[in-house]
């Protein structure tokens, strides 16, 4: 029997009170992740289980139980404390997936100030404006990644310490640079932990929109409800499971279930700090007995890409429970997994915002390969028609995805950008911008975005990020960034490009290009496909047709060119 | 080939190394974390153009791009 039981059962007279019970929660009284995650299952007797086991990409291991992650968040809260960082302060973590990572990010949520994770891969630009939005106070990174910091340094006057955790002796540290090194300081057994309340903010992702500037999205401490409760019923986390979430913490899968989820369920978790490969995953699943595995269609069509022989070299019959994240898991990736390895990979669909899952498949639920699933119990999520904002009473019918504000992992704005915030919401629902049915039994399924962010690899890139990065390459005069199918990442990005006077295209430019936006923004962010063209396809006032280009990538009707500029 | 080796190690160093780490020819570029699956695509795109040659993309695989001697066996394989 899974932890869900029957999902019928579950979504009569649902209640969140059924997650604060278990966590001992009461309402208005101090909640704080940083705790949940470390103290509490240390004082339930769990202190010497293995809370986290890491391997880095030479294979080195490093194993920490749950009194080992409770000491060194206290450690680096003391750290954080004594360098001045206050509550409610912006600290961003720029780390790759390294067990500080991981314990920083408790031990930041400890004192009460505001993780801000970033992915380690973003290019110096991309850091910046996320930095300057949050106004961020101290950055934790390492040696490695310190040059990007370094180089933005000027722009940032309010970024007043940056805390290397590996400090190579033989270098001098720059200004503002303090090192931090977790395993030469004294453990902090005793630690006041911030009281923090449900509504203390915890947590600034970023993710990208089709327009502007990044987002940052506001998550507050009493999201842990809905990520204890969701770990425990679709990961249907057991105190006996080895727990492998693929995710990197810079994006929200990556704290919502690969830290804050499997912790306050005091599961062993592992993690794999090295880039992909198929030998590589199935490897570290047999070596460590993984039993429950969250991972995202890219990764799972990239297994598939590297076909059944190698499966065959590994044991996976630990393999108890598999379920994907980050953008839709086509069918054929689900009845595949069911064929290799014996089970399939069940649908979650949820978003930055939202904070965590919303429409799942769940364990025991009849599992239709492709579809998204239905509502977790206590989400009302329907399709609503995208002109009246009105549900539909006809099932079958594609419209935007529609969820109920009120479920406790809900971001709370987007930070000092109340406006976009307001946008998301239209006739007393949440619109997370995709686009779906729903059948006759009440499954969801994915149709696609309603808008032109690119999802790659299930990361959100915003067209008009990587355009303006485009502009800034010498050569380039004006640009237009689409997403292209791609079998692996679902999308990738396109960029069409005018050059300016002066400039011929060449194979040497168009690389010089896209390692200009790899550098400046991010490898994801990266145009895999460049195309030179004359001219844009430009409306009448001189907007760029965007969709004109879309259509043509995805081979689909180019619609109403009526307001084309050369028509 | 050593000179090979030379050009996509230099090239591997100056793109995708970010501090002082040491690179051989056997260094695990991929798995090692150096290289991503993303910016994987540029790199083959520096070899087919400075080799004249164009690796299917279902022979541009993360194990045949793991290392320096690992890209310079599979440039080899397209080189006229």
């Amino acid at each position: 029997m899974s932890n869900i039981g029957s999902y019928d059962e579950r979504i009569k007279n649902f209640d969140w009170s059924i997650a604060e019970k278990e966590l001992d929660y009461q309402p208005g009284k101090v909640i704080n992740i940083g705790w949940y995650c470390t103290d509490r299952i240390c004082k339930l007797g769990k202190a010497d289980k293995t809370a986290l086991i890491w391997e880095g990409s030479a294979g080195n291991e490093k194993r920490y139980t749950y009194n080992d992650i409770r000491l060194a968040s206290n450690t680096i809260g003391q750290f954080l404390r004594d360098l001045g960082i206050n509550p409610e302060d912006r600290v961003c973590l720029f780390m790759d997936k390294i067990p500080e990572l991981y314990l920083s990010f408790l031990g930041v949520l400890k004192i009460g100030a505001i993780v801000q994770p970033l992915f380690s891969a973003f290019g110096d630009e991309s850091l910046h404006v996320r930095l300057d939005n949050a106004q961020t106070t101290a950055i934790i990174t390492q040696r490695k990644h310190a040059p990007k910091v370094r180089k933005i340094l000027d722009k940032m006057p309010y970024l007043k310490h940056i805390i290397i955790v590996d400090p190579d002796p033989a270098k001098p540290l720059n200004d503002r640079e303090v090192a931090f090194e977790l395993e030469k300081m004294p453990k902090v057994d005793q630690f006041e932990i911030h009281p923090t309340l449900a509504e203390s903010p915890s947590v600034l992702h970023y993710t990208s929109g089709t327009t502007g500037q990044p987002k940052g999205v506001k998550h507050v401490h009493y999201s842990l409800i809905s990520q204890y409760l969701t770990s425990k019923w679709v990961l249907d986390l057991l105190d006996t499971d080895i727990y492998w979430c693929t995710a990197d913490p810079g994006w929200v899968t990556g704290t919502s279930y690969g830290i804050i989820g499997a912790f306050s369920n005091g599961v062993t978790q592992c993690v794999l700090d090295a880039g992909f490969s198929a030998d590589n995953w199935y490897k570290f699943i047999g070596k460590h007995k993984i039993s429950m595995w969250y991972s995202a269609p890219t990764a799972i069509r990239s297994l598939m890409k590297a076909g059944e022989e190698v499966i065959k070299k590994y044991d996976l019959s630990s393999l108890r429970h598999l379920a994907s994240v980050g953008e839709p898991l086509n069918s054929e990736a689900v009845i595949w997994s069911e064929r290799v390895f014996g089970k399939p990979f069940l649908d979650t669909y949820w978003q930055t915002e939202t904070g965590s899952m919303m429409i799942t498949n769940f364990p025991g639920m009849k599992i239709k390969p492709g579809s998204m699933g239905k509502p977790f119990p206590g989400i009302t999520a329907t399709v609503i028609h995208p002109e009246t904002y009105e549900p539909f009473t006809e099932t079958g019918k594609i419209g935007l995805i529609a969820i109920k504000p009120g479920w406790p992992s809900m971001m709370r704005t987007y930070w000092r950008n109340e406006e976009t915030y307001n946008k998301k919401f239209q006739n007393g629902w949440y619109l997370p911008g995709d686009r779906s049915s729903i059948d006759n039994e009440g499954y969801f399924w994915f149709v696609g975005r309603d808008d032109d962010v690119i999802n790659t690899g299930g990361h959100l890139v915003s067209p008009f990020e990587v355009e303006s990065a485009l502009l800034e390459h010498p050569a380039v005069a004006e640009s237009a960034v689409v997403a292209k199918p791609d079998f692996v990442n679902m999308e990738v990005v396109k960029a069409f490009v005018t050059l300016k006077p002066g400039f011929v295209a060449s194979k040497d430019l168009d690389l010089d290009i896209m390692n200009f936006v790899r550098k400046k923004l991010s490898p994801l962010a990266m145009p895999q496909e460049i195309e030179f063209i004359d001219n844009l396809p430009k409306t009448r006032s001189g907007k760029i047709m965007r969709r004109i280009l879309h259509a043509k990538e995805w081979g689909e009707e180019i619609g109403d060119t009526s307001t084309l500029e050369n028509d | 080939m050593d000179e090979m080796k030379e050009v996509v190690k230099a090239y591997v160093i100056k793109e995708y190394v970010e501090d002082d780490t040491e690179l051989t020819y056997d260094t695990p570029l991929i798995s090692g974390g150096i290289v991503d699956s993303f910016s994987m695509v540029s790199l083959k795109r520096f070899l087919e153009n400075k080799y004249n040659i164009s690796i299917p993309d279902d022979k541009a695989t993360p194990e045949a791009f793991d290392s320096v001697n690992k890209i310079c066996v599979l440039v080899n394989e397209y080189l006229k």
